[in-house]
């Protein structure tokens, strides 16, 4: 790990301040930008500690949007009443992820910026355009079980890795940031960015801008929902795939629907194309699987990773079969 | 067995020195041991003294004792407890989160000491498996562990008790699958996962913490 | 008396460990301890051409960078028995030139202040390489593999017996399909660790090891000083599974580190590191060709496997041994071919051999009764065994029937539907899967020290240790029981080179072969003191026979008058004595190729040799005659799973495994043992894979995220069992050991389990979602 100075910031602007500089970053809860640090692959002179900031705070606005703020614990969002009752598909989703320990030190904020799990990003001893751009990328030719099928292209194939991302993306969260040029809100599905020809640029977030809280706007038939992870071993593992869905049904008839998945894409993958198949639609096996079919349709097998675009469809059918039932 | 115990006990970093446990059996030509320890974490931390470029203050409870230590900048809450307090009973499994044997209570939450920097604790209360006994007798995990022989070769056992007593504190966890999934961030190669469990329900039960 | 062998009794060392002090091997605290990170080469083969150390030499608190240009003069080890010592990579010493074998090599050691600036000086440590092309995929290679001529300390690999290709040929029922098993890695969560201090030419050092006799033999050979010169201490390890059991590049890398900067220095190796310079169970692949008569009898048995090794060193996993004399077949042909790869050299893991051995062979019987439309456990009955026929000798003890019965009762296998598929709880199909589990009975000579103390005390020190499967707590066992004295009494001290030579932990083999040794020299220690109780006028005992006299709880007394005696601190207080001490030696070996080891001529083991002639625990011992035998343990394994049908993730419900193990020494850490070893298996089974860059043969899947181990979420319920009878043949404790046997069998029990559920055979592993959809 490189030396860094280290500063406690005691509010935004301050944190901002002592971000503004090149090589400058935030830490949260430290799970993903220290274990990064460690293998020099985040290599920040300047860390800016936010943890003393006061954006802790879970509040319901006066419109019903839940605020949550950039330092909220997943653990703490998971377990919130309010998410976990009326938001069943963000608390799963969160508690699927890491460890019990993990989960009380990941912020909200790190959250939504954790990078990939490829291993060749991991490696710094192997070509990875997402870390050095223009060396080139070791997956696509090389061991990539765990990389994407959606959203690829010939520069970069990995997967975002988080699963909280596929929650909101499905919620249509709202992101809020503060720079130094004021405050600014984005929407959830433009917040993270394909790898295109610039793998290494992942979000629209600026440098040094602070993320202060994501909104949950109102959505009353999210009491309906669930999020499915399924992986290689019961616990403590990234997703093979998984899939958030939130679904209205009434009278037998889908009245709305929500699906992003997770594992099999660049970005957390809200599905538009499913989610159209799905409105309007009988709540049946056949129109589950026209969804999957529709959400992969897209997708593009590598070596290693065919076997996700099945599995992935099977897994959106049953967690839509979990929530909308069949009838 | 308390021979066996006092004598590692001595050579742990707590109270007197490794001299005495190295000379109890005399080797050829005898001499060889390891200094007594430094104590004393206030006075010099090894080192940190030696050209640091940025070194941070931090002060922490460690286990109800104030530490005001100076450290590198990059010397995580895990490294600073067995590198620079001599405190080893915390493990490091990984170094990268994906085993939980550095896990340590944090103002009461369980959370990886090898993912969080030392510097990040300023004014923290850090409860390390060192700490949670008080006085002579076990804490109640410890004596469950015990009892129900939930470890082999011991290197996860710390971070496995401290985050049991994490896991019993958050209340989430009330049958067998819930604790085996929450408490699935300890990763036990030896495998004494049941007997884990066993010890983790023996103390919830009884509702001993 | 109440005799503490066999009982539950709770871990001596359970309080260190669950307080946090236990210390392992980077634990101690040298006075001006540097730290030490090794740097690794980034290509699977070639050569170095430039090694530039100018800026990672400029970066804070370096003191040195070690490379092969300024490293020391090493000198290669002679010994290869497993027993003394086997370095890791016979023909490579670490930094001592510039060639590379294999991606991980280590080509530097930065030594500086702290563990941050030394890793922060290894990032900045490169080199340049004249690349070569490596060989690294063992299935794309399997044309250039060669058939060893042994095994580990000359164990035999290449077995046969009748014709077998004749008698296959003429089977009425024929299966023939082969087997994979991928790269393990061993993952003990203690990393590799070696803590080093010289003091003139003397080295102190604390190491990770499962040998401490063995590292502590090897370093002094490796460095050139005399054995006396080095002590080696490893008190408490955080587990090996095999990859102790070798010494490695990072313990010796450590004393040169140490010598080089003239203070003591402190090594770990990095999680990552573990994947590349600390061993591997091998891949295998494992043909498995077997003929049977219309009634499922067996009369050809053919494994062949062929697995992998490095170029630096050779070793076999040898997969087909346990088939060699599993069931009665009169033809059989075990062979291992062997392919070098530029990787590093592999070692033993958990039960080598068996593990991925009995995965294939159990496999195949599994399918073998599917096609004879017998019953699993039937097909086993009808082809089993009661004595080794590839040796030709009985078997010591052998209860394998009775753990089918009893592993079959508790799992409810009569009740199961045996129609693969049939069991459907909504999404979930459920099937049950069994397997014979097995592994050698192993034992080697050993030697301990018994000490008496006027305070009524006893010490017992062997140069054995604990690796964490409860040596330290069956070994007071064992001394408590001889010695007549209760368990807070007996001190066991294990993990130092200093005490006399003990086993090394590797094929389940120190209960064994420590036990009766610690044994014989409490019973010589006792009967010491009985003999001077005797001849004392003092003493209430003066002029008794020794039959009349027993030990109990730190007394002597005659039998039948326990009012009739003294203690034992009273015995030594009258004669002025500070202690009594005996040495004893049990020189017994099970291993054929190897005889019984040679008298040594100087030192401890010299003086035990001596004491131990008239030691009748020890006569006893050595002359019981085991040349007839062939020593093994058997178990039985079942497994109750659920496949998600369209998922394909496998949750396993129950695993029942009964063990015969012969005696049980302690209830407690033989079921924590078992249950380990199975949940080894389930890794093996379901999740583990190590796997490596298609383009340059470097380990990818390189950390505990990526290398999946099993959970607490994971696990099933267990019922472990035991036959527990004692085998009087392999030693007076009647315990074969324990360690290994609970990985045998399992992986296949899981495979046939889930065969059973959908129908599908696997026969690559891991079993992951993607091979069921
Ligand atoms: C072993 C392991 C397993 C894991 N498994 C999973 C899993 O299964 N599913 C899953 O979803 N995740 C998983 N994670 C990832 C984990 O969820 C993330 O590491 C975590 O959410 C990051 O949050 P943090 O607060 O620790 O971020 P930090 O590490 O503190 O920061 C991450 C990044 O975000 C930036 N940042 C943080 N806060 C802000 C802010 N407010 N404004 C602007 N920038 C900010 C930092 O500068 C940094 O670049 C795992 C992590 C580990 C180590
Ligand atoms: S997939 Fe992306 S992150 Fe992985 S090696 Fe290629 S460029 Fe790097
Ligand atoms: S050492 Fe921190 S999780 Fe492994
Ligand atoms: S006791 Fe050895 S890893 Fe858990």
């Amino acid at each position: 790990m490189e030396p860094f100075k280290f500063i406690r910031a005691q509010d935004n602007n301050n944190a901002i301040a002592a971000a503004a500089v090149a090589d400058a970053k935030f830490i949260a809860g430290g799970t993903n930008i220290i274990d990064l640090m460690k293998l020099n692959i985040e290599k920040p002179h300047q860390v800016v500690d936010i943890n003393a900031l006061k954006l802790d705070k879970i509040e319901t606005l006066s419109n019903g949007t839940i605020r949550i703020g950039a330092l909220v614990k997943n653990s703490d969002l998971a377990y919130h009443p309010n998410i976990s009752k009326n938001y069943p598909v963000l608390s799963e989703a969160l508690l699927s992820g890491a460890s019990a320990q993990l989960r009380n030190m990941a912020s909200v904020g790190g959250n939504l910026l954790q990078r990939t799990r490829c291993p060749y990003f991991y490696d710094t001893s192997y070509p990875c355009n997402k870390r050095e751009p223009g060396s080139g990328c070791s997956a696509i030719n090389g061991y990539n079980r765990n990389n994407a099928v959606l959203g690829t292209s010939d520069k970069c194939i990995a997967t975002h890795p988080s699963d909280m991302c596929v929650a909101m993306a499905a919620l249509g969260a709202i992101i809020h940031v503060q720079g130094a040029k004021g405050m600014r809100s984005i929407p959830f599905a433009d917040f993270h960015l394909l790898p295109g020809k610039t793998p290494s640029i992942e979000t629209t977030l600026k440098h040094g801008e602070l993320i202060t809280a994501v909104d949950i706007p109102v959505m009353s038939f999210a009491v309906k929902s669930h999020y499915l992870k399924v992986r290689d071993r019961a616990s403590y593992e990234f997703a093979l795939a998984s899939a958030a869905v939130v679904l209205d049904v009434q009278g037998g008839r889908i009245q709305h629907a929500r699906v992003a998945l997770g594992g099999v894409g660049t970005k957390p993958w809200r599905s538009t194309v499913a989610e159209k198949v799905l409105t309007g639609a009988l709540n049946n096996e056949q129109t589950y699987r026209t969804a999957a079919e529709a959400a992969l349709s897209a997708a593009k097998p590598y070596t290693h990773n065919a076997f996700k675009i099945e599995l992935a469809k099977r897994t959106l059918v049953r967690a839509l079969t979990t929530v909308g039932g069949m009838s | 067995m308390d021979d066996l115990q006092n004598q590692d006990e001595k050579s742990s970093g707590r109270g007197s020195t490794r001299r005495e446990f190295l000379t109890q059996i005399t080797v050829a030509g005898a001499g060889l041991s390891f200094a007594p320890l430094i104590v004393n974490t206030e006075t010099k931390v090894p080192g940190s003294q030696l050209s640091v470029i940025q070194p941070v203050n931090v002060t922490m409870v460690v286990n109800g004792t104030k530490q005001t230590l100076t450290v590198d900048s990059r010397v995580t809450l895990l490294d600073a407890l067995r590198d620079k307090l001599m405190m080893p009973g915390t493990k490091k499994g990984c170094d990268h989160g994906q085993c939980g044997a550095c896990t340590v209570l944090v103002n009461g939450r369980r959370i990886n000491s090898c993912l969080t920097f030392a510097a990040m604790c300023e004014g923290d209360e850090i409860t390390t498996i060192e700490g949670l006994a008080h006085g002579d007798g076990l804490h109640p995990m410890q004596a469950a562990f015990v009892k129900h022989d939930a470890f082999q070769c011991g290197y996860c056992t710390p971070g496995q008790i401290c985050s049991a007593v994490g896991l019993v504190k958050e209340g989430h966890a009330k049958t067998d699958t819930e604790i085996r999934e929450l408490m699935s961030g300890n990763i036990c190669r030896c495998g004494a996962y049941q007997n884990i469990l066993e010890a983790i329900k023996e103390v919830q039960a009884v509702k001993l913490i | 008396m109440n005799e503490l062998v066999g009982k539950p009794v709770d871990r001596v060392d359970g309080r260190l460990k669950v307080t946090g002090t236990a210390n392992y091997s980077a634990e101690y605290y040298p006075k001006n301890v540097a730290y030490g990170v090794i740097v690794e080469s980034t290509i699977a083969k070639g050569r170095i051409k430039n090694i530039d150390i100018t800026t990672a030499g400029k970066a804070p608190g370096v003191i040195n960078i070690m490379t092969y240009k300024n490293s020391m003069n090493l000198h290669f080890p002679q010994s290869s028995d497993p027993g003394g010592g086997k370095y890791a990579e016979k023909d490579l010493l670490p930094l001592q030139n510039d060639r590379i074998f294999y991606g991980g090599q280590a080509i530097a050691v930065v030594i500086a202040e702290t563990f941050e600036q030394a890793e922060q000086a290894a990032m900045l440590v490169t080199a340049d390489y004249e690349k070569d092309k490596p060989v690294f995929d063992l299935e794309k290679n399997v044309e250039k593999a060669y058939k060893p001529v042994a095994g580990l300390g000359g164990s035999q690999i290449q077995m046969t017996r009748g014709n077998t290709e004749a008698a296959l040929q003429n089977a009425s029922v024929k299966l023939e399909e082969t087997y994979t098993t991928p790269v393990y890695h061993h993952n003990a969560m203690e990393p590799h660790a070696t803590t080093a201090e010289w003091n003139g030419d003397q080295l102190m050092i604390y190491d990770a090891t499962q040998s401490v006799m063995g590292s502590k033999n090897l370093m002094a050979a490796m460095l050139g000083v005399e054995p006396e010169k080095v002590r080696l201490v490893a008190l408490f390890i955080g587990g090996g599974f095999g990859s102790k059991g070798f010494s490695w590049p990072n313990t010796v890398l450590t004393a040169m580190a140490a010598k080089l900067v003239n203070r003591p220095v402190k090594l770990v190796l990095k999680r990552q590191q573990m994947f590349t310079n600390a061993g591997r169970r091998t891949q295998t692949i494992q043909k498995i060709s077997l003929g049977t008569d219309n009634t499922g009898k067996l009369n050809a048995i053919k494994h062949a496997t062929t697995s992998e090794s490095s170029f630096v060193d050779e070793f076999v996993e040898p997969a087909g041994v346990a088939t060699a004399m599993l069931y009665s077949c009169a033809n059989a042909d075990i062979n291992h071919s062997l392919v070098r790869l530029n990787k590093g050299t592999p070692c033993p893991t958990r039960a080598p051999g068996e593990a991925p051995g009995t995965y294939a062979i159990e496999a195949a019987m599994d399918e073998l009764a599917y096609k004879l439309n017998m019953d699993p456990i039937q097909l086993r009955l009808v082809n089993y065994n009661e004595k080794d026929e590839q040796k030709n000798q009985q078997f010591s003890s052998k209860n394998l029937k009775e753990c089918y019965q009893r592993g079959a009762d508790a799992i409810g296998w009569a009740q199961r539907n045996p129609k693969p598929g049939s069991i459907r709880e909504g999404n979930y199909l459920v099937g049950y899967g069994m397997a014979t589990a097995t592994y050698p009975a192993n034992r080697s000579a050993s030697t301990a020290k018994a000490v008496l103390f006027p305070d009524g005390h006893a010490e017992i020190l062997c140069g054995t240790q604990d690796i964490g499967t409860g040596t330290y707590t069956i070994m007071t066992q064992v001394a408590a029981d001889a010695l007549g004295l209760p368990i807070e009494k007996v001190k066991v001290k294990l993990g130092d080179s200093s005490y006399p030579k003990g086993a090394n932990s590797g094929g389940s083999q120190v209960s064994a072969s420590v036990g009766p040794a610690i044994r014989a020299a409490a019973l010589g220690a006792k009967s010491k003191l009985v003999k001077m109780a005797i001849a004392d006028a003092g003493s209430p005992l003066h002029g008794q026979k020794e039959e009349t006299i027993i030990a109990d709880n730190g007394q002597l007394h005659l039998i039948n008058q326990p009012d009739k005696g003294e203690t034992y601190s009273a015995i030594l207080n009258r004669h002025g004595l500070d202690k009594i001490e005996v040495l004893a030696t049990t020189n017994v070996s099970t291993r054929q190729q190897q005889e019984a080891n040679p008298a040594a001529k100087t030192g401890a083991e010299a003086q035990a040799a001596q004491e131990s002639k008239s030691n009748p625990a020890v006569q006893e011992d050595e002359h019981t005659d085991r040349k007839p035998y062939s020593f093994h343990s058997f178990g039985a394994q079942f497994v109750k799973l659920r496949v998600d049908a369209q998922l394909g993730t496998v949750h396993i419900d129950k695993i029942v495994s009964v063990m015969d193990v012969g005696k049980v020494m302690n209830l407690k850490t033989a079921k924590n043992q078992i249950m380990g070893g199975a949940i080894f298996g389930i890794g093996m089974a379901l999740m583990e894979e190590t796997a490596y860059d298609p383009n340059d043969g470097r380990v990818v899947t390189r950390d505990l995220a990526q290398y999946l181990v099993p959970v607490h979420a994971d696990m099933p319920e267990f019922d472990i069992q035991f036959i527990d009878k004692p085998d009087t043949i392999i030693s007076p404790i009647g315990a074969r050991g324990i360690g290994e046997i609970g990985i045998t069998g399992i992986t296949a029990a899981i495979v046939n389990a889930i065969y059973h559920a959908t129908g599908k055979r696997v026969r690559n592993l891991p079993v992951t979602p993607d091979k069921l959809l």
